[in-house]
């Protein structure tokens, strides 16, 4: 077992954490977001990354539909600034004189009582819901850090939580945008950098670790009011004796693994379980140091934790022995749903950057489909193994002269989150085919560190899709492709709606809505390339849709 | 990044490193026999000066003798660690052996079968090989050409642009070489420089693709990595 649980908290959790509406807030949190809300299912406001537990991006709402979207026009946008005027409120432990360019939406706004939450690294705005002004402005003076990307705040009654590149975590008044309280909670020194959005459970607010750099990934979990951690569960053996050791060379392989959980997961209240994905070993490419052909646990798998213990309950791992940075980081989707005449199973999907498809039971960590959703992937052989898994074949690692890999290392999927529509019971996945040439740099048996010890050149693609599939069989049912010229870039997020409608982002500077039975496009506006996956609300009874195009959020709403 | 140490200081810590610490760590930190990398040792990525190396240097670990030094050597030796940069690139590591290692002739075949149709190495390809002297610059090139010119380089060969065909419902065909396309507009402009613009809804207007390149793409899928490497074998003796 890899969870490490401070000896006070695992008496205190002993005692299983009940959710009943407000109770587990403070006095004086009236207002705010209650814990309880996020049980709901997606419907008026967007209150964490996914929306709901679930990660299915699937909402209720039914304002806009198949009948009415090509009367959707534009409600308001707004242009987020980097500015810090006198009415900015500043924190963090830097200069405030590195420079780290145009805010970039990249993640979650969550919308709750009419306002809206929206980051970019180092930024927090709250803007009002009904014309996009904003109220308040936090900026944080960074240390440095990778500024790639922010996924978003979590909310637990009227506080905010986000973290930062240089490894804090950070606490705000939701109402004002000033600061609670912020701490390191990962060693900067070790080039950690933290992008994810907290995850609120209960009393449980969760982040993820990312680093590039050979070192352990953790989930760790803290106190809502005071940010004390609760627990810490390491994706990577961390002590003799720990499950997944004989899976690598040595401890301290082990100890220098990987497997960052740099996406937030999902929840499900039944059997307590934050259902999450960790990221690619280290060093990522150069594998010998790792064990010749181990599998490294518990890297690039779906892993399920216990959120009152922090101690994981199972684990299936999407790529034993990775070999090119292909995380399985992404955020996975739960659902419940007939299953091949078995009757009603509960499930986990996740579409993996590596290529293949999974459906997992969500109590057990069972296997059941697996596919590839990608007609190029070559770097496994052509049988899986009892497992399910796919099975690295070495020769396609790399090369001194060139080995010819798709996909190139962004994925067949990557980040942009997947959607799941209960009507059609399809999963929809943003997807490239790519090739990349992966030349091997370091011959020397130690390898490298981190992702280093290999070159990569792209080679080029044969497109971007939205896939649509089927999670009994793992078939791919229906695969848009979009045109363009040139590019392999992978296209946005997704969002489904009971509208019978599924929106996303082209690569071609589109806002668009699809046919989510075949993938025809019903509606779309130019905007500039989507960043993020679009969200949907109400406003005073009136539905809206949100996404983000870079710096500018742009919303839309029906009139007639 | 840290700030750059004395080098009084770190020229001491290395002849102190070399004598009692390079045959475990290795002579640049990343191992050697028996002791682990330092360079990415967490212990050693957060020490300043010496500070958290020092107890684990007098007091030694399972595996590793304990060492009678002064603070200032161990600070010496720390100053000599902390030269190495712990990054997953490394430039100065980055020199590769050729990547010429395939066989020519079995490329050449492979040429005859799969290229000879469009190209011919007395004709567009003579003297490639000159034009284009670093093999993996040339290898790249003849897996997509256009690519493989490094990062904001130009492409190292012109490539032919992509044409297209628009025909309206009303039976017209407008040609031109293809400017931009998505699912809803396709641009191009004609041979007489006209610029035109069609919305397009499905199929309609129809349009057709003439990527000169789309072989080249279709071949990717077929090739085995031996093939690439004996094509780029055979094509680097196009002097």
């Amino acid at each position: 077992m890899s969870a490490h649980i401070p000896l006070r908290a695992r008496r205190f959790f002993v005692i299983p954490v009940v959710i009943v509406a407000s109770s587990v807030l403070a006095a004086g949190q009236s207002g705010g977001l209650d814990p309880a809300q996020l049980l709901k299912p997606l419907a008026d406001s967007w209150p964490s990354y996914s929306g709901d537990y679930t990660g299915r991006r699937y909402s209720a709402l039914t304002q806009i539909t198949q009948a009415n979207v090509k009367q959707l026009s534009l409600a308001w946008t707004a242009r987020l600034s980097g500015a810090t005027p006198a009415t900015t409120s500043i924190g963090g432990e830097g200069t405030g004189d590195i420079p780290i360019g145009n805010p970039n939406v990249k993640g979650a706004v969550l919308m709750v009582n009419g306002v809206l939450y929206v980051t970019s690294p180092d930024h927090v705005w709250a803007l009002d819901a009904h014309d996009g002004h904003e109220l308040w402005h936090y900026f944080w003076k960074t240390r440095g850090g990778t500024h790639i990307g922010n996924r978003g705040v979590a909310m637990w009654g009227n506080y905010l939580y986000f973290v930062t590149p240089d490894d804090c975590f950070v606490s705000l008044d939701a109402r004002t945008g000033k600061e609670r309280w912020h701490k390191e909670i990962v060693p900067f020194s070790q080039q950690y950098f933290l992008t994810s959005a907290p995850m609120t459970v209960g009393n449980h607010i969760m982040v993820g670790t990312g680093n590039d750099l050979d070192s352990p990934g953790y989930l760790m979990s803290f106190d809502p009011e005071t940010g004390a951690e609760q627990w810490r569960f390491y994706t990577v053996p961390m002590n003799p004796g720990d499950p997944g050791l004989d899976t690598w060379k040595s401890l301290d392989a082990a100890r220098h693994g990987g497997g960052h959980p740099w996406l937030p997961g999902v929840y499900d209240p039944e059997t307590h379980l934050y259902i999450f994905g960790t990221g690619n070993p280290t060093p990522a490419y150069t594998s010998l140091p790792r064990g010749d052909g181990l599998a490294n646990l518990f890297t690039c798998a779906i892993v399920a934790v216990n959120v009152d213990t922090g101690k994981m309950e199972w684990y299936y791992q999407t790529s034993p022995h990775d070999t090119h940075d292909w995380d399985s980081a992404q955020t996975p989707v739960l659902v419940d749903g007939d299953f091949r005449g078995s009757g009603p199973r509960k499930m986990v999907l996740t579409a993996s950057r590596n290529g293949y498809y999974f459906t997992i039971d969500r109590r057990t960590g069972e296997h059941m489909v697996t596919s590839t959703f990608s007609d190029t992937v070559n770097w496994a052989k052509p049988q899986l193994n009892s497992k399910g898994q796919p099975v690295r074949e070495p020769a396609k690692d790399h090369h001194v002269a060139g080995a010819l890999v798709s996909a190139a290392n962004g994925g067949t999927t990557n980040w942009p989150p997947p959607a799941y529509s209960p009507d059609t019971g399809l999963l929809y996945v943003p997807t490239a085919e790519t090739y990349a040439m992966y030349y091997l740099t370091e011959t020397d048996p130690r390898g490298a560190m981190g992702l280093g010890g290999k070159d990569e050149v792209s080679v080029g693609t044969m497109g971007s899709y939205i896939s649509a599939i089927d999670y009994k069989t793992g078939k791919t049912v229906w695969k848009h492709k979009f045109r363009t010229v040139g590019g392999g870039r992978g296209a946005p997020g997704l969002m489904t709606t009971a509208g019978k409608l599924l929106f996303g982002g082209d690569v071609s500077g589109n806002f668009v809505a699809f046919d989510p039975a075949t993938g025809n496009p019903l509606w779309h506006t130019t905007i500039g390339q989507v960043s993020n996956a679009p969200e949907t609300y109400l406003v005073e009874g009136r539905q809206h849709v949100l996404v983000a195009a870079g710096d500018t959020l742009y919303a839309f709403a029906l009139y007639q | 990044m840290r700030p750059a140490g004395d080098p009084a200081a770190i020229e001491r810590g290395k002849g102190l490193y070399g004598v009692n610490c390079q045959f475990c760590h290795g002579a640049d930190t990343r191992g050697g026999d028996g002791g682990p990398s330092l360079l990415r040792s967490a212990l050693v990525l957060a020490d300043d000066q010496g500070e958290l190396m020092a107890p684990v240097m007098r007091s030694g670990r399972p595996g590793m003798p304990k060492f009678t030094m002064t603070d200032e050597q161990i600070a010496d030796i720390a100053a000599f660690v902390h030269t190495f940069r712990a990054a997953g690139y490394d430039e100065s590591r980055m020199k590769p052996p050729s990547i010429v290692v395939g066989d020519a002739k079995a490329g050449e075949a492979l040429f005859q079968s799969k290229c000879a149709s469009c190209h011919s190495v007395s004709g567009d390809l003579r003297g490639l090989a000159t034009r284009i002297p670093d093999p993996r610059l040339l290898q790249q090139t003849w897996l997509m050409p256009g690519t493989g010119g490094g990062r904001g380089a130009a492409p190292v060969v012109r490539v032919p642009p992509t044409t297209v065909i628009v025909t309206l419902p009303s039976g017209e065909r407008v040609e031109g070489t293809l400017d931009r396309i998505d699912d809803f507009t396709v641009s191009l402009t004609m041979a007489d420089g006209t610029r035109r613009s069609f919305q397009t809804t499905g199929n309609t207007p129809k349009v057709d693709i003439r990527d000169p390149l789309q072989p080249h793409r279709d071949l990717w899928r077929t090739y085995s990595d031996t093939d690439i490497h004996n094509v780029t074998a055979f094509l680097v003796t196009l002097k």
